[in-house]
């Protein structure tokens, strides 16, 4: 029995490690092949250089840096209130058959292929954005507002989950002080949860900052710091993607070091996220 | 406590769904009196009370029978403002429910609500407030303080303060003192009686002793229908039904 209850115990143990050990694999991989190349190039020269030239031997990722911050700052500023105030539709005004009806969809837009949102970008947001705003339509809008749609089902499903999971008293409260609806949600239901809210924009940041495939055909890839927002960019994240076809030797290693700046940065934002939503409690 | 009748339900019938909670109650609730209606867990006491300020209309499958009459006017009536009758009819729950702000906000948010803006008026509001819920020495030098600060004895009586800055005519308490120890709930008792003057109580009781100590009235509610009713010594001394005496004494409940 006893040895039973063992061998159970460290099956599931060896499982549970194997998961994590992927982690730590694919960590000292990216850093065994990317370091040397910033230590080669200068930390300093690497994430502020404004050249990107593998075959004269420069790699500076700045351009890269500015793409994927500004695409990703765009998604936000679309994404944000929409999925926000869905949530709050969903949890404080829709009747319950609607809600039955809309949280199904919105986990059915989080199972939609990225490929699939950027060959509808490609052919639909781009034609659009060129032919309205005027510019190429590959641009930093048009990848803003691809992953602005993708991070609608995080920042919506989070968002709902921290204002369902506030004790009812809160609600009861507030309205039996006379409040209104809209008072109680302004004043007590978006205070407290804010921290959660807080997380689900992080979150939905971290999702957008990583996303490859939906925004390489659209975003027009030039290596390039931006002046509007009509103009074409290149992420971090689709640095890696076009090239690692063809990168070899030093040019290999600067695009894991690229990943490298890209793992801390993501590594970071949900680093935040856990803090605040763990300082609530 | 008068004879004039501040609260007059009439067969009141409760429902969740299909299943009945409250079973033909009538009862009157006289003004400037204490009431605590007493009974075991599940005899729809808190439904009643919610019932009282139509709090229970926030649950969708609820349904409601009969008539409640505040000073002679049915509160179900379509001409009834719903926020009115809640700062008319004020209630403290069983768990604090402190807003995620300042104590002086948490108090003024109700007079701030009816319009005040005078700074002075609403801080003597709140002092005042704070000083009939047995509050205000142990937190006056800190009304700027998130209330979430404070322990669980001083957010409770918080949510009384909160409430009487509201100047309702009627307060419903539903076991204001369930989780607290046994000093805050001697300060809530002494701040009760001590309001009575000027409010009408409903009290749901954390227990029979309690309802005792504080109320002039009390009603024994059982599988949510009410079984006695009557001045406290006579309901307690001198019980009419033998299910009122079986609980008071100990056989159940």
């Amino acid at each position: 029995m006893k040895l039973k209850e063992n061998i159970s115990k460290y099956i599931f143990l060896t499982l549970a490690f194997s998961s994590i050990s992927a982690l730590a694999l694919i960590t000292v991989f990216i850093i065994i092949n990317g370091v040397p190349i910033i230590a080669e190039v200068g930390i300093i020269n690497f994430i502020f250089g404004m050249s990107w030239a593998p075959s004269h031997g420069e790699y500076g990722i700045f351009p890269m840096i500015i793409g994927s911050v500004t695409v990703t700052l765009g998604a936000a500023v679309l994404g944000v209130p929409i999925g926000v105030c869905c949530a709050i539709f969903l949890t404080e005004f829709a009747p319950p058959t609607l809600s039955k009806l809309f949280r199904p969809a919105i986990q059915l837009l989080a199972g939609i292929p990225s490929v699939v949102y950027g060959f509808w970008g490609l052919l639909f947001i781009v034609p659009f954005i060129r032919n309205f705003f005027g510019g190429p339509g590959l641009s930093i809008l048009a990848g803003s507002v691809i992953l602005a749609i993708m991070v609608l089902p995080t920042v919506i499903s989070i968002t709902e989950v921290s204002i369902l999971a506030l004790p009812k008293q809160y609600r009861e409260g507030a309205l039996a002080l006379g409040m209104t609806h809209w008072q109680t949600i302004r004043s007590v239901i978006l205070p407290s949860a804010k921290s959660g809210i807080v997380a689900a924009v992080i979150l939905g940041i971290g999702r957008a900052i990583g996303e490859t495939m939906a925004v390489i055909m659209v975003l027009g890839n030039a290596v390039a710091v931006p002046e509007s927002i009509l103009d074409p960019v290149r992420t971090l994240t689709t640095n890696i993607g076009i090239e690692m076809g063809y990168a070899s030797g030093t040019h290999r290693q600067a695009l894991f070091a690229t990943g490298i700046v890209l793992f801390i940065i993501i590594m970071v934002l949900n680093a935040t996220a856990q803090y605040i939503t763990r300082k609530k409690k | 406590m008068s004879e004039h009748v501040k609260i007059k339900i009439e067969d009141l019938n409760i429902f969740f769904e299909k299943k009945q909670v409250v079973h033909g109650l009538t009862l009157d609730v006289r003004a400037n009196e204490i009431l605590s209606i007493f009974g075991p867990a599940g005899s729809g006491i808190t439904t009643l009370l919610r019932s009282l300020n139509r709090l229970n209309e926030l649950i969708p499958t609820s349904r409601i029978e009969g008539s409640i009459l505040l000073d002679d006017k049915s509160i179900y009536d379509s001409d009834v403002s719903l926020t009115e009758l809640r700062r008319k009819v004020g209630m403290v729950f069983d768990v604090p429910t402190p807003l995620p702000m300042s104590i002086f906000d948490n108090i003024a948010y109700g007079p701030r609500l009816k319009g005040e803006k005078n700074r002075k008026v609403l801080g003597e509001i709140v002092e005042k407030a704070l000083q009939e819920a047995a509050l205000w020495d142990e937190v006056k030098n800190r009304l700027k303080a998130s209330a979430l600060s404070l322990s669980g004895g001083q957010q409770q009586r918080l949510c009384i303060a909160r409430v009487l800055a509201l100047d309702p005519d009627v307060i419903l308490l539903d076991r204001p003192c369930s989780g607290l120890d046994p000093i805050s709930t001697s300060k809530i008792e002494d701040s009760l009686t001590q309001l009575k003057d000027r409010f009408t109580i409903i009290l749901a009781p954390h227990n029979t002793q309690q309802a005792g100590r504080v109320s002039n009235r009390v009603a024994f509610m059982l599988m949510g229908e009410l079984i006695e009713e009557g001045f406290s010594d006579d309901v307690f001394y001198n019980p009419k039904d033998h299910r009122t005496n079986d609980y008071i004494t100990g056989r159940f409940g």
